[in-house]
C-alpha cells in the first residue's frame, strides 16, 4: 500500500473511532454536558486531561523547539509539567469540593457578585480565545501536511469532526473521544523514538538513550552532540540558556501558573467523583503527560543528531567540517529531503555553487569560526529547517516503515483535535452557564439550558474555524500569550478564593483586572496593540525587553505578582468579607461532605 | 463544628509547603539556577544539571503529587473529615 493510502487508512480508523464515541456518548443532561455526569474514573480522566493539555504544538513544534534551544528548552518540559504540582495541590481538589460547573461560577460565588464571575469570564475569553486560534491552524496544518489537502479543507473537516462530538457529547463526549485520542498520539509519538534511540543509541527506551553513548562507540550522545553543534558554530547543546538565566526562570515560573490557570485544564478536574480523586487525578495526568515530555528532549536530540550527520557524512569521525567534501551533495541527498521539500518545510539555496550543502550557523559571535568558514568558501547557511521537521520527518529519517508515518499522521490530528474540543468547551459553558444563565436568563430550564449549551458550542466552533481560517497574523506567539494571560488573572484569584478567607470581591476583581492589564501592556508594546502590525509602542518606553530583560511570552508572572499586590492592597482599604463567605471557604477547605457536581446555587 | 479545622489546616499548609520546597528546589534549583555548577557531574552521558531541567524535575513532579495525595488522605483520616 502506499504512504498516501496508508495515511487515509490510519487517519479515518481513528476518525472512526472518535465518531463511533460520540454516538455513544450523548450527552442527556446539563450534568453530563458540562461535567459528564461527574463520575469519571481518575485515571481516565487523568488520560483524557493529557490529551486536552497536550496540544498541536506539544505534539509537533515542541521537540523541534528543544532541539533548536538546547538545554534552554527546558523551560517548556518543565513549565508545562510543574504547574500540574500546583494545580493538584493548591486548586483542583478546592474546586472540585466547591461542586460546581465552571471557573466563573466560582468567582461569582466566591465574591459573592455577578461582576466578579463577568470579570471571570472576560479573563476565560481572553486566554481561551487565543489558546484556541493556535490550535484551529494547528488543525489545519496537521491535515494539510499529513492528508496533502488544502489548509481551508483541513480545517473544515476538523470542525466537522469536533463538531460531532463536542455538540452532542458535550464533557462526556470529549472526555471519552480524549482518551482514545491520547492513545492514540502517545503511541504516535513513542513508536519512531523507541527506533530512533534503538537505531542510534542500542537503548530502546529514548529517556535512557539520551543518556547513553553512541551506538558501537564509548562516547556519550550528549556530549558529540555539544562537540559537533559546536564545530558547526552553533552554541554548546547542553548548556545553551534562553536569552538569560532570569528570563528562563521567570518564563518557566509564567508557563507553571499558566498551566494550572487554565480554565479547560481545572474542568476536567470537575468531572471524578470525589476530593480524593482529584488529587490522585491530577498525579494521573502528569503520568501521561510526562511520558510525551520525556520522550521529548530525546526525540529533539537524536533528531538533531541525525539532521547534522546526514548533511555532513563524515562528522563522527573527523571533526575537520570545513573540508571540502565534509558535506553531504546536494544531488545525493536522501529521499525525506527532497519529499520535505516539496512541503516548503525544508529549504535549500546553493550559496556558494559548490552544489554542497553547507548547514552551520552563519551568525556564529566566533571570529575563529567565522574565518575558518570564510577560508572554506562558505557564503551563509544554505539550509533552512523548519523546527516541525524534528517531528514530521522523524519516521522517514530513521528509515521506519509506512504504517509508522501514517501513525505519526493520526497523532498529530489526535492532538490538535483534542485540546480544540477542551478549549470550546470551557468557552462554551462560560458563555451558556455564566453569561446566558446567570446574568440573563435565570429561570432557563435544564432542558433550554442543555440546548443552549449545544447552540454555544456549535456557535464557539465556527468563530474558532473563523479565526482559524483568518489568523489574525499572529498566530505563532499565541499559545505562549494564552499561558500569561490564565497565569496573570485566573490562577491568583483562585488561590486568593481558596488561601485567603478575608480576600473580597473589590480586592479579587481589581486584582484579576490590574494583572491582565499589566501583562497584555506589555505584549502589546512589543507586538502591536491587538497584535496589529505596527501600533508596537516599545521603544517609547524602553525597548524590546525593557522590564528587568524579561521577553513579552514570560511576562505572566509578573503579571500575577502584580494582581496578588493590588489585590491585598485593594482589600485592605474596602470593607471586610461576610461572614458567611468566609464559612463557605472553610467548607471548601475541607472534603468531608463532598458531592456530586451541580450547577445550581 | 466537630473536627478540629484550624489544626487541619495547619496540617495541609504544612504539607502543602514541603512539598513546594521539594518542587522548587528540583526544578528552579538543580534544573535553572545551579544548573551550570551540577553539569560537571555525570549520570551516564547526561551532564547531572541538564538531567534534572530535562528529565529529572518531570519524574520528581509526578512522585510529588501520588506522595501529596497519599499524605493528605492520612490527614483528612487524622482530622476525621474525609469522604465516607
Amino acid at each position: 500500500m502506499s504512504l498516501q493510502a496508508t495515511t487515509y487508512l490510519f487517519v479515518g480508523l481513528s476518525f472512526a473511532l472518535y465518531i463511533g464515541i460520540a454516538i455513544w456518548a450523548r450527552a442527556g443532561s446539563t450534568k453530563e454536558f458540562y461535567a459528564a455526569g461527574g463520575n469519571v474514573h481518575p485515571v481516565l480522566n487523568g488520560m483524557a486531561t493529557g490529551a486536552d493539555w497536550m496540544s498541536a504544538a506539544s505534539f509537533i513544534s515542541m521537540a523541534g523547539l528543544i532541539a533548536a534551544m538546547g538545554y534552554g528548552g527546558a523551560l517548556f518540559l518543565m513549565g508545562w509539567t510543574g504547574g500540574y504540582v500546583l494545580l493538584a495541590m493548591l486548586l483542583a481538589p478546592y474546586l472540585r469540593k466547591f461542586g460546581k460547573f465552571t471557573v466563573p461560577q466560582f468567582f461569582g460565588t466566591r465574591y459573592y457578585s455577578k461582576g466578579a464571575s463577568t470579570v471571570g469570564v472576560f479573563c476565560l475569553l481572553a486566554a481561551s480565545l487565543t489558546y484556541i486560534i493556535g490550535q484551529m491552524t494547528g488543525v489545519g496544518v496537521a491535515f494539510s501536511r499529513f492528508l496533502g489537502v488544502s489548509n481551508a479543507t483541513g480545517i473544515y473537516i476538523g470542525m466537522g469532526i469536533v463538531f460531532m462530538y463536542a455538540v452532542f457529547g458535550g464533557m462526556k463526549g470529549i472526555t471519552y473521544t480524549q482518551v482514545a485520542q491520547y492513545c492514540v498520539l502517545i503511541l504516535a509519538y513513542t513508536v519512531p523514538a523507541i527506533f530512533i534511540s534503538l537505531h542510534l543509541t542500542g537503548n530502546p527506551l529514548p529517556q535512557l538513550g539520551l543518556g547513553s553513548n553512541m551506538a558501537g562507540t564509548s562516547v556519550s550522545l550528549l556530549h558529540k552532540l555539544d562537540l559537533i553543534s559546536q564545530d558547526l558554530g552553533f552554541a554548546q547543546y547542553t548548556t545553551s540558556t534562553r536569552l538569560r538565566t532570569f528570563n528562563m526562570f521567570v518564563y518557566t515560573v509564567s508557563l507553571m501558573i499558566g498551566t494550572a490557570g487554565l480554565p479547560h485544564v481545572i474542568m476536567r478536574f470537575f468531572t471524578v467523583p470525589t476530593v480524593k480523586d482529584a488529587r490522585s487525578s491530577a498525579g494521573w495526568a502528569l503520568v501521561f503527560i510526562a511520558i510525551l515530555y520525556t520522550t521529548a528532549p530525546a526525540v529533539a536530540a537524536m533528531a538533531k543528531m541525525n539532521l547534522l550527520t546526514t548533511v555532513n557524512p563524515q562528522i563522527m569521525t573527523d571533526s575537520n567540517v570545513f573540508a571540502p567534501d565534509a558535506q553531504i551533495k546536494y544531488d545525493e541527498r536522501p529521499d525525506w529531503m527532497k519529499r520535505w521539500e516539496v512541503t516548503g518545510l525544508l529549504k535549500f539555496k546553493d550559496k556558494n555553487g559548490d552544489g554542497r550543502i553547507q548547514y552551520y550557523n552563519s551568525k556564529s559571535k566566533s571570529a575563529e569560526f567565522k574565518a575558518k568558514a570564510a577560508a572554506a568558501g562558505w557564503k551563509g547557511n544554505e539550509l533552512s529547517v523548519n523546527r516541525d521537521i524534528m517531528v514530521l520527518a522523524n519516521p522517514e529519517i530513521a528509515l521506519l516503515p509506512n504504517w509508522v508515518i501514517a501513525l505519526v499522521a493520526a497523532g498529530g490530528l489526535a492532538a490538535a483535535l483534542s485540546t480544540a474540543a477542551g478549549l470550546l468547551l470551557a468557552i462554551s459553558s462560560a458563555i451558556s452557564h455564566d453569561l446566558l444563565k446567570e446574568k440573563f436568563m435565570p429561570d432557563l430550564t435544564e432542558k433550554g439550558e442543555l440546548m443552549a449549551g449545544k447552540i454555544s458550542m456549535a456557535c464557539a466552533i465556527l468563530v474558532a474555524g473563523y479565526l482559524g481560517l483568518n489568523p489574525p497574523g499572529f498566530a505563532a506567539g499565541t499559545v505562549a500569550i494564552a499561558f500569561g494571560l490564565a497565569a496573570s488573572s485566573i490562577f491568583p484569584a483562585l488561590m486568593m478564593g481558596i488561601f485567603s478567607k478575608t480576600m473580597n470581591k473589590q480586592g479579587a476583581v481589581a486584582g484579576m483586572l490590574a494583572g491582565i492589564g499589566v501583562t497584555m501592556f506589555y505584549v502589546f508594546a512589543h507586538k502591536g496593540i491587538f497584535f496589529i502590525k505596527g501600533t508596537g509602542f516599545v521603544d517609547a518606553i524602553g525597548g524590546p525587553n525593557f522590564f528587568l530583560g524579561i521577553e513579552p511570552n514570560a511576562f505572566g508572572a509578573i503579571g500575577a505578582v502584580v494582581n496578588f499586590a493590588v489585590a491585598f492592597a485593594v482589600k485592605n482599604m474596602t470593607e471586610p468579607v461576610p461572614a458567611d463567605i468566609a464559612q463557605m471557604v472553610e467548607e471548601v477547605r475541607i472534603p468531608k461532605g463532598s458531592s456530586a457536581v451541580d450547577g445550581a446555587h | 463544628m466537630q473536627h478540629d479545622s484550624e489544626g487541619y489546616w495547619k496540617a495541609t499548609l504544612g504539607l502543602i509547603r514541603n512539598i513546594l520546597i521539594v518542587w522548587f528546589v528540583v526544578s528552579y534549583g538543580f534544573g535553572i539556577l545551579l544548573a551550570p555548577a551540577l553539569n560537571n557531574i555525570h549520570i551516564g552521558g547526561y551532564p547531572l544539571g541538564f538531567w534534572f531541567s530535562q528529565q529529572g524535575s518531570m519524574y520528581i513532579f509526578v512522585a510529588l503529587i501520588f506522595i501529596y495525595a497519599k499524605l493528605m488522605g492520612n490527614i483528612d483520616k487524622k482530622f476525621d473529615v474525609h469522604e465516607d
